[in-house]
């Protein structure tokens, strides 16, 4: 690798500088600075990470000592899954963020295919109140739909953590928006061969939708395994707790854990994600792209 | 009644029970309430008018929570967009290893706030933590910077420009890739620096990716306050207290829901002006049809 340290400083002057019409060693030397800051930034950006996953993977005796010499160890990881219920707070993460896709896909579903193709009163002003999900969200609203909760009995369960997001405005909005681009001509073949609303929507509009379930599928399971205020003010116990309100008990600085310890557990947590981002790279930012408003 | 009206209701049924219970009662029920007294003990709840506001224009925590979130939203929203821009621009073109660098910026975003929260509490840690490790090469005196007023706020925020700026970075690629290559040639043979194709050309046409951002930062900046709760619990003396935060101090450790209702419905006006700012400042199409 070629280091621009030297000619780093003048860097501005001499992009600013009306020289680039003349080709040759300028657009040369501004691709290697800019290569040596995109290096710099990508570096110190990941920085953080790297460092914690480094003392993860170290005895607790390195956590604050920087060694490169220092013996590789994998003991914090069975150390953090010993000393709280992980497993079941990753029982209940997996629980919750499938329970909510699935009822958001199915309802959303639903709602999106009467908005897209069916003509009735009211369609514009039910869609402008769906639409008001997408920026009044579930978790503002903590206080009401705690009572909410109460009162149907559901405080510390996992049904309350996912009930306020099980329909979303944004899935729906996604969905109407894919739905009204599927060619009419379809739709109506498939009537004129008498199949029924319900088998339309199944048989027609959902595999053609499929890219779309998939953003969304993305984006919802992502959002909803890094939920944290509304699941810590419903959930007491272990039975219902998710991954990130058990991290936060496990990590608080009052557990007097070990850093290297409490590293691992927070790598083990995301892991999920980041192992199913590394994977689906692409389609995760596509995905987030399509999706703009979370 | 048309068969085409009962199916449509039928269809939007389970939908409309689910958004109405958990989305629009309750912010109706919110409103409702920050004109009744929390109900204590024996004294149930009855109508109090204006009593609530009043309480909140004189509580200095809540005026210090706006503050805070409003220097917080300061920070964070023109650090994380400009950040977002830069690593866009730099990894646009081909450079070795935009791959490897495109994952390092986005790769923050996708862990759960909560965790990334945990990282930096460690980085922070007074004595050996890693920032005054490195602090301390420079000669630097040990800083305790989640425990002092002065530096609370500004730790909690530079989590989340490190974990913001990667997400807002693939919109500015998205807008990037727009911009036809024939119009940044032309400039340049018109012989524009690389800054004044970048001022001319490149930020008039990502304007309204700028605009659409910047809705979602905001939106982020009084939402998305996750890391607050286990970095600095709103303190040293309320110095990181942020709006949301403070809704949920009053209404689940202080347990007066009917305060609590008054600060969401100041949480609720604000997303309401940033819906109508969007509505006018946007263009339409961006976010419907």
């Amino acid at each position: 690798m070629t280091f621009a340290a030297p000619a780093s400083a003048p860097t501005s002057a001499t992009a600013a500088a009306p020289v680039s019409a003349t080709p040759g060693v300028w657009p040369r030397l501004d691709r290697v600075l800019m290569s040596a800051g995109a290096w710099m930034l990508g570096l110190l950006w990941i920085a953080p990470l790297l460092y914690a996953a480094w003392t993860a993977f170290h005895p607790s005796a390195y956590e604050t000592r920087f060694d490169l010499l220092a013996p590789l160890s994998l003991e914090n990881f069975p150390l953090a899954w010993k000393q709280a219920p992980f497993a079941r707070y990753f029982l209940n993460t997996v629980i919750l963020v499938t329970s909510i896709l699935s009822v958001q896909l199915v309802v959303g579903t639903l709602a999106a295919f009467a908005f897209a193709r069916l003509r009735f009163a009211g369609r514009g002003i039910l869609f402008g109140l769906v639409l008001v999900q997408m920026m009044v969200m579930p978790d503002i609203l903590l206080v009401e739909n705690y009572r909410t909760m109460r009162m149907l009995g559901l405080v510390d369960t996992i049904a309350a953590i996912g009930l306020p997001y099980m329909a979303s405005g944004f899935g729906i909005f996604l969905l109407r928006q894919t739905f009204m681009t599927i060619p009419r001509e379809l739709d109506e073949a498939a009537r004129i061969e008498g199949v029924s609303l319900l088998g339309l929507i199944w048989r027609v509009y959902v595999p053609l939708a499929k890219p779309t379930y998939l953003a969304f599928g993305l984006v919802s399971v992502s959002a909803h395994w890094n939920d944290f205020i509304w699941p810590l003010i419903v959930t007491n116990s272990v039975s219902s707790r998710p991954l990130t309100v058990g991290l936060s008990i496990f990590a608080s600085p009052d557990s007097g854990v070990q850093w290297s310890v409490i590293n691992a557990a927070t790598l083990m947590t995301s892991a999920p994600l980041l192992i199913g981002f590394l994977l689906f790279q692409r389609q995760f930012v596509q995905s987030f792209m399509r999706a703009g408003i979370k | 009644m048309r068969r085409e009206t009962l199916h449509a209701w039928l269809l939007l049924l389970p939908a409309a029970v689910l958004l109405a219970s958990f989305t629009h009662i309750p912010a109706i029920e919110t409103v409702v309430n920050s004109f009744f007294s929390t109900a204590r003990g024996m004294r149930p709840s009855h109508f109090v008018g204006l009593g609530n506001y009043r309480n909140l224009i004189a509580d200095p925590t809540f005026w210090q929570a706006m503050r805070n979130n409003l220097l917080y939203a300061a920070i964070t929203i023109p650090l994380s967009m400009g950040i977002a821009l830069a690593m866009a621009l730099l990894v646009r073109g081909r450079i070795g290893g935009r791959g490897f660098l495109r994952m390092a910026f986005f790769t923050p975003t996708v862990l759960p706030l909560i965790a990334v929260a945990n990282i930096w509490i460690f980085f922070y840690t007074p004595g050996f933590g890693l920032l005054n490790q490195i602090g301390a090469l420079f000669g630097l005196p040990n800083m305790n910077f989640l425990g002092q007023g002065a530096t609370a706020l500004y730790a909690v925020a530079a989590v989340s420009v490190w974990k913001e700026a990667g997400f807002f970075m693939i919109f500015y690629l998205a807008a990037l890739q727009t911009i036809p290559p024939s119009l940044i040639e032309a400039a340049r043979l018109e012989g524009a620096s690389s800054w004044h194709v970048f001022r001319r050309v490149t930020l008039p046409l990502i304007m309204p990716t700028t605009l659409f951002i910047s809705v979602n930062a905001v939106i982020n900046a009084f939402r998305l306050v996750d890391q607050v709760f286990v970095m600095t619990q709103g303190g040293p003396d309320n110095a990181s207290t942020l709006l949301f935060y403070y809704i949920y101090q009053v209404g689940f450790q202080f347990w007066d829901t009917a305060y609590a209702a008054t600060l969401t419905v100041v949480m609720l006006a604000i997303l309401v002006a940033i819906a109508i700012g969007q509505f006018f400042l946007l263009d339409r199409k961006v976010h419907y049809r």
